[in-house]
């Protein structure tokens, strides 16, 4: 499993970026990945997204999906693809520490 | 028989319930009628008397199957010492094993299997069932009546645009849409009109297909056949008015004619009875398929959450593994096998052509020979005319040997013998 660093923060990934372990997740690294993708400054309704992300997987076991983001979430997808443009949820999982969503078989 | 009966010695029979019986509940009637004792009754139910042969719908727009053809009666199925009974379900109480039907009857059990499959839901997309487009102009053929009246969509087709689409993922057999692509193409080159149709293959998915080298392999074939692709595709609604499908991403895609797999979710009992996930599907243990939260539930078939392909294939490899665990179960015994999520679908590529994938919970789709003497040698992941007759032969071995619960001469669990992972041929 590749080891990553940037700035003082060191983290294991998958062959895409993704943290595979979410215990080195922290919200200092987050700012540091959101940059990575284009974001320059998370707002309050970024962390929303990224703190409903962490508790329902931290429950669930898996990265919720777009449409579990919509109806237990409360997000209107709409504004997920302005916080998030392209590709909101594997953006979502991406910062949040969590794996990309599994878009299942 | 209702099984309230005691046996003799002062106990009840034990009470197995199945709810469906359709691929999965039609294979564990047999397989599991054979496997138990005659102190157990089994009682199976489902909504109507009409088993459909749902791999044939791909056929019925092109003209290739009639409708027909692909409907048998349930109870012709069900072997003898199981009490089919046609009824629709309308919830389960677990804590009171208890499956409450549609007219009020209830049906108590000791063990309950859950085999209720998944459906297509088009009224889940805003705009997909207003009367402008719906099966005017936008079909789906994941039901026979779909199929059906898309077949006589296509033959009065002229030219334009087609797009073929799916809304989400899981679906069952997530390749018919692919395939489904491929077969148009060859349908407007033999009516010599391909020239006058443009073919768009929509996914919500990064690729072709969910496992990364069949995707490649199938884009590429995509590529060769002038198929169009769009990636990525979150959908939000279709606008019946422009006649175009639009994405949360602001792509707006006109049509002329739209393929669409809507969502498919488990049934609504599930939902209704508060087992389901977010799509009406029953988690469970993937390896045992025992319901994550009762323990004597069990749920085969599409109606589980497992991360395999939602197939009648998988349904197979999932009964052949589960007699005997649910016979140590019943037993209280540890369950002896465990499901690695084995998948194998044949992919019609149109031309006379098919390709074969073989996969489970960890491999990628692999490339080789496929070990099964009753069709001769197939090449995993290779276009060739054998796999596509292995696709038509998969009709009669369905009906012929599947459902009655025969073992085929295919092994459960995933062999590696004469295959090489997709990737690392020479
Ligand atoms: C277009 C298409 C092509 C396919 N091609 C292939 C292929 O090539 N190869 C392959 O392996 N698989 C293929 N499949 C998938 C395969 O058909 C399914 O995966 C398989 O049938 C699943 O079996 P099941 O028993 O889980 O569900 P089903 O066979 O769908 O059975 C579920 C049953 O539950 C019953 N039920 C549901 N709700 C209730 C209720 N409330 N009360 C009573 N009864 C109820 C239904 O009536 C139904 O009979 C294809 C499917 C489609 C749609």
């Amino acid at each position: 499993m590749p080891t990553n660093t940037i700035d003082q923060f060191t983290f294991e990934v998958n062959d895409e970026g993704f943290l595979t372990d979410r215990n080195q997740w922290s919200k200092e690294l987050c700012e540091v990945l959101a940059e990575l993708v284009g974001i320059e400054h998370l707002t309050p309704e970024h962390w929303a997204t990224i703190e409903f992300m962490r508790d329902d997987s931290a429950k669930s076991g898996v990265t919720p999906t777009l449409r579990r983001m919509q109806t237990v979430g409360g997000f209107d997808v709409r504004e997920l693809y302005q916080l998030f443009p392209g590709k909101p949820v594997k953006k979502m999982a991406y910062l949040s520490g969590l794996p990309k969503p599994v878009g299942c078989v | 028989m209702t099984g309230q009966y005691p046996n003799g010695y002062g106990h009840s029979m034990n009470k197995l319930v199945i709810l469906g019986a359709g691929t999965a509940g039609t294979m564990l009637s047999n397989t599991l009628r054979r496997a138990l004792d005659s102190d157990w009754s089994i009682t199976v139910i489902d909504q109507d008397d009409n088993h459909q042969y749902q791999p044939g719908f791909l056929f019925v727009p092109f003209g290739k199957m009639a409708p027909k053809r692909l409907i048998r009666s349930r109870r012709g199925l069900i072997p003898d010492g199981v009490d089919f009974r046609q009824r629709a379900v309308a919830k389960v109480h677990p804590q009171r094993n208890l499956v409450e039907l549609a007219d009020g009857d209830e049906v108590e059990y000791d063990w309950l299997i859950i085999a209720s499959g998944c459906t297509p839901r088009p009224e889940g997309m805003p705009g997909l069932t207003d009367d402008r487009v719906w099966q005017e102009s936008a079909f789906d053929f994941y039901t026979l009546d779909g199929a059906t009246k898309l077949r006589d969509a296509m033959s009065a087709f002229e030219g334009g645009r087609v797009l073929v689409h799916i809304s989400e993922m899981p679906i069952k057999c997530p390749v018919a849409p692919l395939e489904f692509a491929f077969l148009a193409d060859d349908y407007f080159r033999k009516r010599r009109i391909r020239h006058k149709v443009d073919i768009t293959y929509v996914t919500p998915l990064d690729g072709a297909f969910t496992k990364p080298v069949a995707s490649s392999k199938l884009g590429g074939l995509l590529e060769d056949r002038s198929i169009r692709v769009q990636t990525d595709f979150a959908v939000e609604s279709v606008d019946p008015e422009q006649r175009t499908l639009n994405s949360y991403d602001g792509r707006a895609l006109p049509f002329d004619l739209l393929v669409t797999v809507p969502v498919n979710m488990g049934a609504q009992f599930v939902i209704d009875s508060g087992l389901g996930d977010d799509l009406g599907y029953v988690p469970v243990d993937k390896h045992t398929l025992r319901a994550d939260a009762h323990d004597n539930i069990f749920v085969v078939g599409d109606a589980a959450n497992v991360p395999t392909s939602k197939a009648g294939a998988v349904a197979h490899f999932e009964v052949e593994m589960f007699t005997d665990n649910f016979l140590a179960a019943v037993q209280g015994k540890p369950l002896p096998n465990r499901f690695d999520g084995h998948a194998n679908c044949f992919v019609e590529a149109g031309r006379g052509q098919a390709l074969l994938l073989d996969f489970n919970y960890d491999t990628e789709p692999l490339t080789g020979v496929f070990p099964a003497p009753v069709f001769g040698p197939m090449k995993l992941l290779g276009l060739s005319r054998i796999n596509h007759l292995g696709k038509l032969a998969f009709e009669h071995i369905y009906w012929n040997m599947l459902m009655k619960g025969r073992r085929l001469p295919v092994p459960t669990e995933m062999s590696m013998r004469g295959k090489v992972p997709a990737g690392e041929e020479n």
